[in-house]
């Protein structure tokens, strides 16, 4: 917290935009990257869980933050490309939520001891 | 996956993260707020999108091709269950339509017989073609066997159903007596006898004229016979029905 300026007011801007221009403009997702979009999705609340953690430890880094944001979208979405190239694709894309998850899980823990000190 | 921290390392760690990266901790660019921002955007954005995809119908387009095969295969053994229940439904709609035609039928058929015992019991009265047979008999020369011979003759010659002097002749009419005291059934009747036959009038006129038939047999015994046939006969005499006592109808062996 020590030492930003902006606050998190910019991504929670950006967060709120880009809901609303998802619900307003409804486009239809290619058919070639619709088992990807929920495995990215995924994959980047992990990095803005990890990157809410970072600031709450005071190690908040914009260029770790956004190298991690585009690195786990790009490699989940590999692995689960690479597990449909394998035939088996659910059990990855399985394999990478449950992954994720425990990530999250444990970032959120990390949060909640930050904010209600428990 | 560069994160920013090791996934779920308990918070002893911090001082040592802190150090070693405690130079990002300024104030950061312009540039990288913006990127911060652009990439929320992205992330709002496709949640977005992937909760309405997911939302609207078109959760099948994402499937993947063994889920897709596992979905068409449920799909299709339901379709199966459906179709065999529908063939059921329809077996059992078709057999209540014939079934709903035959009791009707069953119920017409039974009427029928129920009128035909009825007119051959005697209890109801019947109307036809047939004749009207009147034995006079002047010299109380005419007997019972003379009676009986022509109700034999007619019912022989096809009669339905017939009275005798307002008596109806059924299965168990007996005729008894000598002449001039003839009882039939028990009721004492007498001179001139009329016959009253529903037959083909033809067919019965011609019994009663046979050589050394009722009609020989009458003028023998003195008396005299008219036959008229007419087109419209009335038997209107009754016959009590007897219930019977002792027997039973027996179960049908086709059943």
């Amino acid at each position: 917290m020590k030492g930003i300026r902006t606050g998190p007011v910019i991504p929670i801007l950006g967060l709120a935009v880009g809901i609303a221009a998802g619900v307003l403009v409804d486009p239809s997702v290619p058919l070639s990257l619709q088992p990807y979009l929920p495995i990215a999705v995924v994959a980047a609340l992990d990095a803005v869980f990890g990157g809410i953690r970072a600031r709450l430890d005071g190690i908040f880094d914009a260029k770790v933050f956004v190298v991690s944001f585009i690195s786990n979208v790009v490699i989940a979405a590999l692995i689960v490309f690479l597990g449909d190239q394998l035939g088996v694709g659910a059990q990855l894309s399985t394999a990478v939520i449950v992954v994720l998850g425990i990530r999250i899980f444990g970032n959120a823990a990390a949060i909640r001891r930050h904010l209600i000190r428990a | 996956m560069a994160t920013d921290k090791e996934p779920t390392a308990e918070p002893i760690a911090e001082p040592e993260l802190e150090q070693v990266r405690s130079e990002p901790a300024r104030p950061r660019p312009w540039s990288a707020s913006l990127l911060i921002g652009v990439l929320c955007t992205l992330l709002g954005f496709a949640l977005a999108v992937q909760l309405r995809t997911v939302d609207s119908d078109q959760g099948l387009t994402g499937a993947r091709q063994e889920d897709l095969v596992r979905i068409l295969a449920d799909l299709q053994s339901r379709q199966d269950r459906l179709r065999s229940e529908i063939s059921e439904q329809q077996d059992l709609l078709e057999q209540l339509g014939s079934g709903e035609d035959s009791a009707a039928a069953a119920v017409e058929e039974a009427r029928r017989q129920a009128e035909a015992l009825a007119i051959l019991n005697g209890t109801i009265a019947a109307e036809g073609p047939g004749l009207t047979i009147t034995i006079r008999d002047p010299d109380s020369d005419v007997d019972s066997a003379i009676l009986l011979d022509a109700v034999q003759e007619l019912r022989g010659a096809g009669a339905e159903t017939m009275q005798v002097a307002g008596v109806r002749i059924g299965v168990s009419t007996a005729l008894v007596g000598g002449a001039g005291e003839i009882r039939i059934d028990g009721v004492a009747v007498e001179a001139p006898y009329v016959i009253i036959a529903i037959g083909d009038s033809q067919t019965l006129s011609v019994a009663m004229q046979i050589p050394g038939g009722v009609e020989d047999k009458v003028i023998q015994a003195g008396g005299s016979i008219d036959v008229v046939s007419a087109d419209q006969v009335v038997v209107d005499a009754l016959r009590p029905l007897e219930e019977p006592e002792y027997a039973e109808p027996a179960p049908d062996p086709d059943d």
